[in-house]
């Protein structure tokens, strides 16, 4: 992985050309920068100073009004409510559908790698083609389903459908990573006595803490910052963060307070965000994981 | 019936059979060697002694248990592994009762087996460690003190040494025949290593391409070898496999082989029998300490030949001088004491002990018996 | 592990135990994905509506569908924006990971930086740009504040030009994750070969032509696959940008399948929209997927 790789490619280079690549390199850092420093500063200035076209400007009055207005009391759908129950119900939703899928993850790789059986790869293929499907494919069959299981609209529904569409990918990660663990551990652990669980438990779990990191990561991030199921399975009161988020920003009445927009975005991208600057090597490795060979 | 017994035993993949019925039956208390290069069949065989690899047709006894089917826990075996298989998350100690503690043993009787088989292995001073954090000698030790501290009726080693350094290796092989003679316990071991096999073994099976090509303690697999494959595995340097014609000569039969030149040596046999093959051609095998010069050839042996032949290259060895020279048309190395006066290029005299010359039929590669 | 017959009890639980243990991850994904597309594809050749309905009607839905010019101008929506997104993607991908791969200082932070996009909801960046570009109080309004009068940047706007922000919103978000495929597959390249191709007097030019580009293969068709999936399921992003809008400028292939389906009540006409999506991306990753695994074997 490349965290750990002190390979590199690098060329004999003058001065001017070494200058020139920081340059660009600083360049486009600063186009990725750029919305977020738009966001962050938009956030806490009065709504006159950005319609008066100081968008690119740091505030003039600085003020937290917009983030509790987004927080606590902005207009989202029907009710001034603000973000606030939305962010509740992601917490809800996320926790149980990132612990289950990772746990189904972590006994599917343990299988599929330490258990093998004739045509496992063929089901594995299955597993992870799951992944890559345009959920649109599912929509309609889905709806009915969780309306004949009684979960239309609930928690409990979208959990089980980021499990369902989420397993591939940790099945994935926990298959590629006990692939590499040393097999006769299994068999000395075996002619030890230890059962199949007692091994998953006893010898492979304690080994698992990194990939577990990258699992629950990458689950966290998917699962959070979804929109299609949350816009098309959510009830009003089970609504995830980014469809209120998309619904606060769209609504068409009223004036538009852009620095409330900004502040709910933020709001809505935080807890990723924070994921993401304190385990970001973690969350690459799951990203890598799903596209290059692991 | 022996104490364990591999009977008419076969394993397949599906259409593919990679072990073709071995029949071995192993007495208490025998050292088993399962010796070959890699993928003849040795560490499949081993790992269905052990239970991890199902039994496609034959069976497995173990105190005329029959063991197939039966779980790798309730065969009474230990294993020793290529890696060791150490748990990384356990210490030292906990690794050691790991399996007493699966069987239910409570724990005032696993510490107090567990400092036996420390004190017995000398690793007392590493129980609280981690895996990790020992050298490959350690690892070893107490990768065969899991399996002593079981006390089963079969250890099973997959080539333990292979991952340590050659001067470890030696040590350590001498550790574990020290162990063997101490508790004459019964073990099959497998490992690709002929002098392992050699110097550990009661008795050796030699396998290749899923057979046992030849089953025998380690004096009559190297005197005697079944066929070519066998003799040319075991030994190092190996056995020199050359063409020759058979001649008689006084009713004695004898080896022609070409010497350098083109010009022919004939060399008499002590098998009587081969004067059966008159005018026919054979393989001749002649091990290389065989070849000497002539102060240093076996004074016990009746049959010593004389071959004067053109020396290639020498390989001073330190204890011994490697020698190649050109016969039958191929390359042969003889072992020379290391004060012998060779030089490259120069003919020499050569002493061969014929008492030890083996005959193989060219057609099947194996020995023409006596 | 066979059964064999003298096999007791718990050694035949214990063989069937992973099994047991896989079969209900296995059961899921047996009936929600693939029991799901089955129906999908069902439904798409029948008169649904508002709600499934089972009267068989053939290929009508899908002819239907290649006759809507609102389907017409979501494929070539797509089309521009699948050739754009991959293509600007790789590009930037890769010569930033070549530029990143210079022994660079605070490359660290630098990449930290680069890929943080992908840790956000298409929604948020969705709203971030969706404000910056809007001509009111975005970037046309603070140039011309700063004293360029004449300055117009209203793309997102213009039925021409506004797939071309879901471009450049959507390049931002990814474009990192690209850099650092290539980034890995440039670390996997062995230095030997580059000091060897160096002696052989190799221009840096030339090292990368000849060389180590020709060797990111892999990395090409890991950044080709996984941008054209995720171009075919870009949704979030336009419904947060611009709606599809301005008119139907910006309708890519997932929001005309959803608002068919769930506004317009054609729900056939859905399901048959669904189906040509699954098939393209199955045509992209089954074969790459069947590559993959039979390489791990």
């Amino acid at each position: 992985m490349m965290s750990v790789s002190t390979q590199d490619t690098a060329i004999r280079t003058g001065r001017v050309t070494r200058a020139l690549i920081y340059l660009v390199l600083l360049l486009f850092g600063l186009f990725y920068l750029l919305p977020l420093y738009v966001m962050v500063v938009n956030s806490v200035k009065p709504l006159d100073e950005i319609t008066g076209g100081g968008m690119m400007n740091l505030p003039r009055v600085f003020t937290l009004e917009p983030w509790a207005k987004a927080w606590s009391s902005a207009q989202i759908g029907v009710d001034p409510t603000g973000l606030q129950p939305y962010f509740w119900n992601s917490i809800k939703m996320v926790v149980p559908a990132v612990a289950i899928s990772t746990v189904l993850g972590a006994l599917n790789g343990y299988v599929l790698t330490k258990w093998r059986f004739r045509g496992d790869t063929i089901l594995f293929g299955l597993m992870l083609f799951a992944c890559f499907i345009p959920f649109q494919i599912v929509l309609i069959p889905m709806a009915r389903m969780l309306g004949l299981m009684g979960l239309a609209g609930t928690t409990w529904g979208l959990v089980l459908v980021h499990v369902v569409y989420g397993i591939g990918f940790t099945t994935l990660y926990f298959r590629n990573y006990y692939a590499v663990f040393p097999t006769e551990l299994i068999r000395a652990a075996q002619i030890d006595g230890a059962g199949f669980f007692q091994i998953f438990w006893r010898i492979l779990l304690p080994s698992s803490g990194p990939i577990a990191v990258v699992s629950i990561i990458w689950q966290f991030t998917n699962i959070w910052n979804d929109f299609l199921f949350g816009a098309s399975f959510a009830g009003a009161d089970s609504q995830p963060m980014t469809v209120a988020l998309n619904n606060l920003v769209q609504s068409s009445t009223g004036v538009k307070e852009y620095n409330v927009h900004f502040a709910g975005a933020i709001l809505a991208a935080l807890p990723t965000l924070l994921v993401y600057i304190v385990a970001g090597r973690y969350f690459v490795r799951g990203l890598m994981a799903g596209s290059v060979k692991g | 019936m022996g104490f364990l017994d591999i009977d008419n035993t076969t394993k397949s993949y599906g259409a593919v059979e990679v072990l073709h019925k071995v029949d071995i039956s192993v007495e208490e208390g025998e050292f088993l060697v399962l010796v070959g290069p890699s993928g003849c069949g040795k560490s499949t065989l081993l790992n269905m002694i052990a239970g991890l690899e199902d039994i496609t047709s034959g069976e497995i006894r173990i105190k005329d248990q029959v063991m197939n089917g039966v779980h790798p826990s309730k065969r009474n075996i230990a294993m020793v592994f290529q890696s060791y298989a150490l748990y990384p998350n356990m210490t030292v100690g906990q690794n050691i009762t790991f399996g007493l503690e699966m069987h239910g043993v409570p724990k005032p009787e696993r510490e107090k087996a567990m400092h036996e088989v420390a004190s017995l292995l000398q690793i007392e001073q590493l129980l609280d460690r981690k895996p990790g954090a020992l050298s490959g000698g350690q690892r070893q030790r107490v990768a065969m003190g899991r399996a002593l501290v079981r006390n089963p009726d079969v250890f099973l080693f997959d080539e333990p040494l292979s991952n340590l350094d050659a001067k470890l290796r030696v040590d350590m092989r001498t550790e574990i025949k020290k162990l063997h003679q101490k508790l004459g316990t019964t073990i099959v071991y497998v490992t690709h290593d002929q002098i392992e096999a050699m110097t550990l073994s009661t008795r050796i099976a030699v396998m290749y391409g899923g057979y046992v090509q030849q089953l025998g303690t380690p004096q009559e697999i190297y005197d005697t070898p079944a066929n070519i494959f066998v003799a040319t595995f075991m030994g190092s340097p190996a056995m020199n496999v050359v063409p020759a014609t058979v001649a008689v000569e006084n009713g004695v039969p004898m080896a022609v082989v070409e010497l350098h030149d083109g010009s022919r040596a004939r060399l008499p046999f002590s098998q009587q029998n081969l004067a059966a093959w008159e005018g026919r051609e054979i393989m001749l095998g002649i091990r290389p300490e065989t070849i000497t010069d002539e102060d240093a050839a076996d004074r016990k042996s009746t049959n010593i030949a004389q071959m004067v032949n053109r020396i290639v290259v020498t390989e001073p060895a330190g204890s011994d001088t490697f020698v190649t020279m050109t016969l039958g048309g191929k390359d042969v190395i003889a072992r020379m004491r290391s004060d012998a006066d060779v030089r490259p290029g120069a003919d020499f005299t050569f002493a061969v002990n014929m008492e030890k010359a083996v005959a193989f039929d060219p057609a099947t590669e194996m020995r023409i018996l006596p | 592990m066979a059964h064999t017959a003298d096999a007791d009890f718990k050694t035949r639980l214990q063989n069937l135990l992973p099994k047991l243990v896989l079969s209900p991850s296995l059961a899921m994904v047996l009936v929600f994905v693939y029991g799901f597309i089955i129906f999908s594809v069902y439904l798409s050749f029948t008169d649904s509506r508002l709600l499934p309905s089972f009267g068989w009607v053939g290929w009508e839905n899908y002819s239907k569908l290649w006759r809507l010019s609102h389907w017409e101008i979501s494929l070539r929506n797509m089309g521009v924006f699948a050739a754009l997104y991959i293509s600007i993607c790789t590009v930037l991908g890769l010569g930033l990971a070549i530029f990143l791969d210079q022994k660079i200082r605070a490359e660290g932070m630098i990449r930290t930086i680069y890929l943080y996009p992908m840790a956000l909801s298409f929604i948020v960046t969705g709203t971030a740009w969706k404000w910056f570009l809007d001509p009111g109080i975005g970037l046309e309004n603070v140039l011309q504040t700063w004293g360029w009068e004449s300055f117009r940047f209203d793309w997102i706007k213009n039925r021409d030009y506004a797939i071309y922000t879901v471009v450049l919103a959507a390049v931002w978000q990814t474009s990192g994750f690209v850099m650092a495929m290539f980034l890995a597959g440039l670390r996997g390249i062995d230095n030997e070969i580059l000091k060897a191709a160096q002696m052989d007097g190799a221009s840096n030019w030339n090292l990368y032509r000849r060389i180590i580009i020709p060797q990111l293969r892999p990395a090409f068709l890991s950044a080709f696959v996984i941008l054209s999936h995720l171009a075919i399921k870009t949704f979030d992003l336009v419904i947060a940008l611009t709606g599809g809008g301005p008119g139907r400028a910006t309708e890519l292939p997932a929001t005309f399948m959803y608002s068919y389906t769930f506004s317009r009540n054609q729900m056939g006409i859905g399901a048959a929209s669904a189906t040509i999506m699954l098939m393209t991306i199955a045509a992209i990753m089954i074969p790459y997927l069947y590559a993959e695994l039979r390489e791990k074997k």
